[in-house]
């Protein structure tokens, strides 16, 4: 049978403000257990909570990036359920009336790009830390991240695939970073992922039992969880049994899902909205500024480099991936003025060693200025792009400047036209086997003279002066043999 | 007269003219708490070390010229607001042992304006109650009657004031805790306009409801404490930025030319006939002191018992989620697990009422019930407050009766919580509907019970409820007794 | 009869309230009581009518992102019922 995939995503994106969402407490990762913590976000008695506006500001950054309409009231809403990880025993989320509603992204897929919806974005509240114990029966609470600001992305279930999937969780980061409202770190969790998956015979309108997948924390397991809960369900279907509606975990070690056992008997959450906070309100004027100051997106910024440096669009693609690199990039160009020259090398050396390091951009030992200098010795003719290479590693190594290296390594490019014309001669004569060949119509001849040049100047010869050396020259000696 | 039996303004007076220190004062209210508090048991904790030496300091800096508008008066604290470092039980089981270690913004203000804390008055757990008989702590007795109770669920903060084991005193209001009390008691109390004095620190019962607000032997009193109550606090999202007036100043001015808004509905059968001759004569008094009386129609008051009962419950199952024994609090011994902790730990700490109303509110917001009870209460209680609007429009101050009865005998409701729910009929509305509201006394039944009568007033007219009340107050010279203790 | 003692069982759960049998059936009649009490409420037609959900209408209450002093470690756990190193303890999460 021909099954269609149906998969819709929630994500879950904490946001980059120094304090908690109804609370002053700082939202640090990493703190010792229950540090940063207060009355309020600890949910003792008769405490109360006031929202940080700087996480209404980063969520609508966030609506207006996925082309959501604003609500002009939104309320927040008590999601009421019991667990330790949770103070108040209910979380302040929204319900009724979301921040934002019917956005969308464009994903790039197989056959070109498409439109994923998005159905809603609301603030609320992260809950604590439990953790387990292994060899006693207990467990144990730290209520740091309690309270941390979240905005939960609701996607529409338009994706057709796990590799779908991935690219739209990967735009959905991507926009995130560049927007500064969050680190996107995965594995700290500030970037969480749950999906809704389906299977349906192709061409059927309704949708089939979906699962609910959790615990897939990083772009590749979210790949790897859909495609084997997929597999599972078509299994299931072909077989002749049934799916059941559940949630189901991702287990990295073994590469498969498995149900969850349900933390709440029954999902009766009993939201209602929280008298503790009041309305807020969005008139025209505060999206506006919000529009006002937000950075530039991804895909305008692979537009304008496409335009404004000529660059290839896989170029752009590839610099305007990590926001940090793509500033590096333009560092570059605005020291150098060379954006093809700029991009080459960024893309070439500099990534290459970055990625057999495992570091970002932000670590990278060579800063544009350095790399811009670099291109500038080339184009001036000061060293060739060959010694740019041994160059550019040395950089990479001890984070020296070109000028620096240079110096040190005396690898300036012998640009003085007489010694340059001795060394040419030298290996004219030195050499009469090949030059009769050349001379008898073996053309190919020539890049062995100027390889043989390069390496009596240890690669130092200014290659064009060496070609136009030998080009006189040569023809000199033909014209003198003529004669003769 | 003894220095206990004094008011605010009196004993300011006689401090402001050096006649008394703050250490007499204290002393004497303190020599009546030994002597009366056995009997009525209006303290779940008192704090005489630490007011002894508030008082110390008082006289220090009255010494020095320091006189703040509450220097060296005893207050009591109901024990729903939170006070640093003194054990704060809500009444209930479930807190007895919780110290929090911050303070209630009103107790912050007190403290600021001089006030000296006698102690942490007795409640209905988690002011679940109108007679002060679900405090974990045993029930409070009605100075005027040993053998009925004082009201609720301020009930300790009302005794007190009315047995003079304290100058004034602090309750909390969400369906009348202040008002009905205080009506029972025999003194004045005030629920303040939503918003207007700070809930940061008050133990919360109903979030949309609860308003803190003081018991006072007298009207001027009263305006004394809303001054240093009211405002506006950062700490509280629902706190309100209107400016405060000097509430002092609508004390003693005249009500001439005023419309008194009498609603219908408020005068039904059930109520007592001696709370509504004592009504009829107060609404003789202030038609003398020149005002007019006129009739007008609050259409869906009958409505007012069962909204509260879906909204309150609604809001404290939610508000009472956190009492889990896992951060603090009363956690049960034998429990195998962590459901089995949850469950046990909320079987014993909580008592019968907070556990009704719990399941009463859950109930209401689960799913397939909200429409037909939280949405719909929701609805109505916008149109309870629309009657408001419409009858302000019409009057200056709306007159009730505070209570339909006087105060009933202990045990006498208690297996019956319907009946219970009903003797806040008349002070509900002014929560649903967000406006301020006052109880001053108006007379004794013919057993020697007292009675109140209600102002009920607009939004932030606070003003108007204290000029009203002292202008009735004045005119009426309601008979100065004493409870015989 | 609007709430069976299957009803109470459920909520009881939901609120997570451990109540004996004979609970149980007191519970369901005064809670039957009210909800017929409440049930007046019926009477009206509030179609249209806006729910209010506050008593004053306050938008926009915020603050600013700045960061104050969270609770000393050990006050943050003073008054927890079981707590061992910088953790509150509770039992094993049976699901």
């Amino acid at each position: 049978m021909d099954f269609e995939t149906v998969i819709g995503l929630e994500v879950h994106a904490q946001l980059l403000t120094d304090t908690k969402i109804f609370c002053s407490c700082s939202t640090q990762f990493g703190a010792a257990p229950n540090s940063h913590a207060c009355p309020v976000c600890l949910g003792m008695p008769g405490v109360l909570p006031v929202l940080n506006k700087k996480v209404v500001e980063y969520a609508m950054r966030m609506a207006l990036a996925t082309h959501c309409a604003i609500n002009p009231q939104n309320v927040f809403a008590r999601k009421n359920y019991f667990y330790p990880d949770l103070p108040k025993g209910y979380q302040i989320s929204q319900y009724a009336y979301p921040l934002a509603e019917h956005g969308y992204i464009m994903i790039d897929t197989g056959e070109g790009s498409r439109k994923i919806g998005i159905t809603r974005i609301h603030m609320e509240e992260d809950a604590g830390k439990l953790i387990h114990d292994d060899h006693n029966p207990a467990s144990y609470v730290d209520l740091n991240r309690t309270g941390v600001p979240l905005i939960e992305i609701v996607g529409e279930p338009d994706i057709r695939s796990p590799e779908e999937a991935a690219e739209y969780l990967r735009r959905l980061h991507e926009i995130l970073v560049y927007l500064d409202i969050c680190d996107g770190n995965m594995e700290e969790g500030s970037f969480r992922c749950d999906a809704n998956v389906s299977i349906r015979p192709r061409g059927q309108k309704e949708f089939g039992t979906r699962t609910e997948l959790k615990n897939m924390n990083s772009f590749r397991n979210v790949q790897r969880g859909l495609e084997y809960e997929v597999r599972r369900q078509q299994y299931l279907v072909e077989n002749g049994e049934k799916i059941v509606q559940e949630t189901r975990l991702w287990d990295d070690a073994q590469g498969v899902t498995n149900p969850m056992r349900s933390k709440e008997e029954a999902h009766d959450y009993r939201y209602f909205p929280d008298p503790d906070l009041v309305p807020v309100v969005v008139d025209e004027a505060w999206v506006a500024d919000i529009r006002a100051g937000m950075p530039e997106l991804p895909q305008a910024k692979r537009e304008r480099f496409v335009n404004d440096y000529q660059i290839p669009a896989y170029d752009a693609g590839v610099l305007t991936a990590d926001k940090a690199l793509a500033g590096y990039y333009e560092d570059v160009v605005k020291l150098c003025g060379k954006p093809k020259i700029a991009s080459n090398w960024v893309m070439g050396d500099v990534m290459k060693f970055l990625n057999e390091d495992k570091k970002s951009i932000r670590e990278c030992p060579v800063s544009a200025k350095s790399l811009a200098d670099m291109i500038g010795l080339i184009e001036e003719g000061t060293i060739s792009g060959k010694i740019a290479k041994e160059v550019i590693a040395d950089m990479y190594a001890t984070g020296r400047t070109p000028q620096e290296i240079i110096r040190e390594k005396g690898l300036v490019q012998i640009t003085d036209e007489g010694a340059l014309a001795k060394t040419v001669a030298a290996i004219i004569e030195a050499n009469p086997g090949q030059l009769a060949d050349y001379r008898g119509g073996k053309e190919k001849l020539f890049g062995f003279f100027v390889g043989q040049v390069m390496k009596a100047t240890q690669g130092k010869a200014n290659p064009q002066m060496v070609n136009d050396l030998l080009k006189k020259m040569l023809a000199l000696r033909q014209a003198q043999d003529d004669i003769d | 007269m003894e220095l206990h039996q004094f008011t605010i303004h009196a004993l300011q007076e006689k401090i402001r003219n050096g006649e008394v220190s703050a250490l007499q004062i204290a002393e004497s209210v303190f020599s009546r708490i030994d002597a009366v508090e056995g009997r009525i048991h209006s303290y779940i904790r008192l704090m005489k070390e630490e007011a002894m030496a508030s008082a110390a300091r008082a006289d220090e800096g009255i010494q020095k010229g320091d006189i703040q508008p509450l220097t060296g008066i005893p207050i009591a604290l109901k024990d729903i607001v939170c006070t640093r470092g003194i054990p704060t039980t809500c009444g209930s089981r479930m807190l007895h042992q919780f110290v929090p270690p911050y303070n209630a913004t009103a107790v912050e203000k007190l403290a600021a304006a001089g006030a000296i804390f006698v102690g942490k008055a007795n409640m209905d757990e988690f002011a679940m109650g109108s007679s002060t008989e679900t405090s974990y702590f045993g029930p409070t007795r009605n100075p005027w009657d040993l053998e009925r109770i004082p009201g609720g669920s301020s009930g300790g903060s009302a005794t007190a004031v009315a047995a003079d084991e304290c100058i004034a005193s602090i309750g909390s209001d969400t369906g009348g805790s202040i008002r009905q009390p205080a009506a029972l008691c025999g003194v004045v109390g005030m629920k303040p306009t939503y918003g207007r004095v700070s809930r940061f620190g008050l133990i919360a019962f109903a979030s949309s409801l609860d308003q803190i607000g003081p018991l006072t032997k007298d009207v001027e009193d009263c305006a004394i404490m809303m001054n240093v109550l009211a405002g506006y606090d950062p700490k509280e999202s629902t706190s309100v930025k209107a400016e405060v007036p000097d509430y002092r100043q609508f004390v003693g001015r005249d009500i001439k030319g005023w419309k008194i808004g009498i609603p219908k509905e408020y005068f039904i059968d059930g109520i007592d006939p001696e709370v509504s001759a004592a009504v009829a004569k107060t609404i003789e008094t202030v038609r003398q002191c020149g005002a007019s009386i006129v009739e007008i129609s609050l259409p869906h008051t009958k409505y007012c018992v069962a909204v509260y009962y879906i909204i309150a419950p609604a809001e404290a199952s939610s508000n009472l989620a956190r009492y889990d024994g896992v951060r603090y609090g009363f956690r049960a011994a034998d429990a195998r697990d962590l459901s089995e902790m949850y469950q046990k730990t909320r079987r014993q700490g909580f008592g019968a009422e907070v556990k009704r109303r719990i399941m009463i509110g859950t109930y209401a917001l689960s799913a397939g019930y909200y429409d037909a009870y939280y949405g719909k209460a929701s609805q109505v209680r916008a149109l309870i407050r629309r009657d408001f609007d419409e009858a302000f429009a019409r009057c200056d101050v709306v007159l009730t009766p505070t209570t339909p009865t006087p105060a009933f005998k202990i045990g006498e409701k208690t297996d019956d919580p319907l009946q219970m729910y009903l003797s806040d009929i008349f002070t509900i509305s002014a929560n649903l509907a967000g406006i301020p509201g006052i109880s001053v006394p108006c007379g004794f039944s013919t057993s020697g019970l007292p009675i109140g009568v209600q102002f009920l007033a607009g939004h932030f007219e606070e003003g108007k409820l204290l000029q009203a009340a002292s202008a009735y107050e004045k005119s009426a010279a309601v008979e100065k007794r004493r409870p015989a203790l | 009869m609007k709430l069976s003692t299957a009803d109470v069982e459920y909520v009881a759960k939901l609120a997570r309230l451990e109540v004996s049998e004979a609970e149980k059936e007191k519970l369901t009649a005064q809670i039957n009581d009210i909800l017929r009490y409440i049930d007046q409420l019926n009477e009206l037609d509030t179609m249209g009518v806006a729910p209010m959900s506050h008593a004053i209408a306050v938008t926009n209450a915020f603050r600013e992102d700045r960061a104050a002093q969270s609770l000393e470690p050990g006050d943050a756990l003073a008054n927890a019922p079981d707590a061992r190193g910088e953790f509150f303890r509770v039992p094993k999460v049976i699901e």
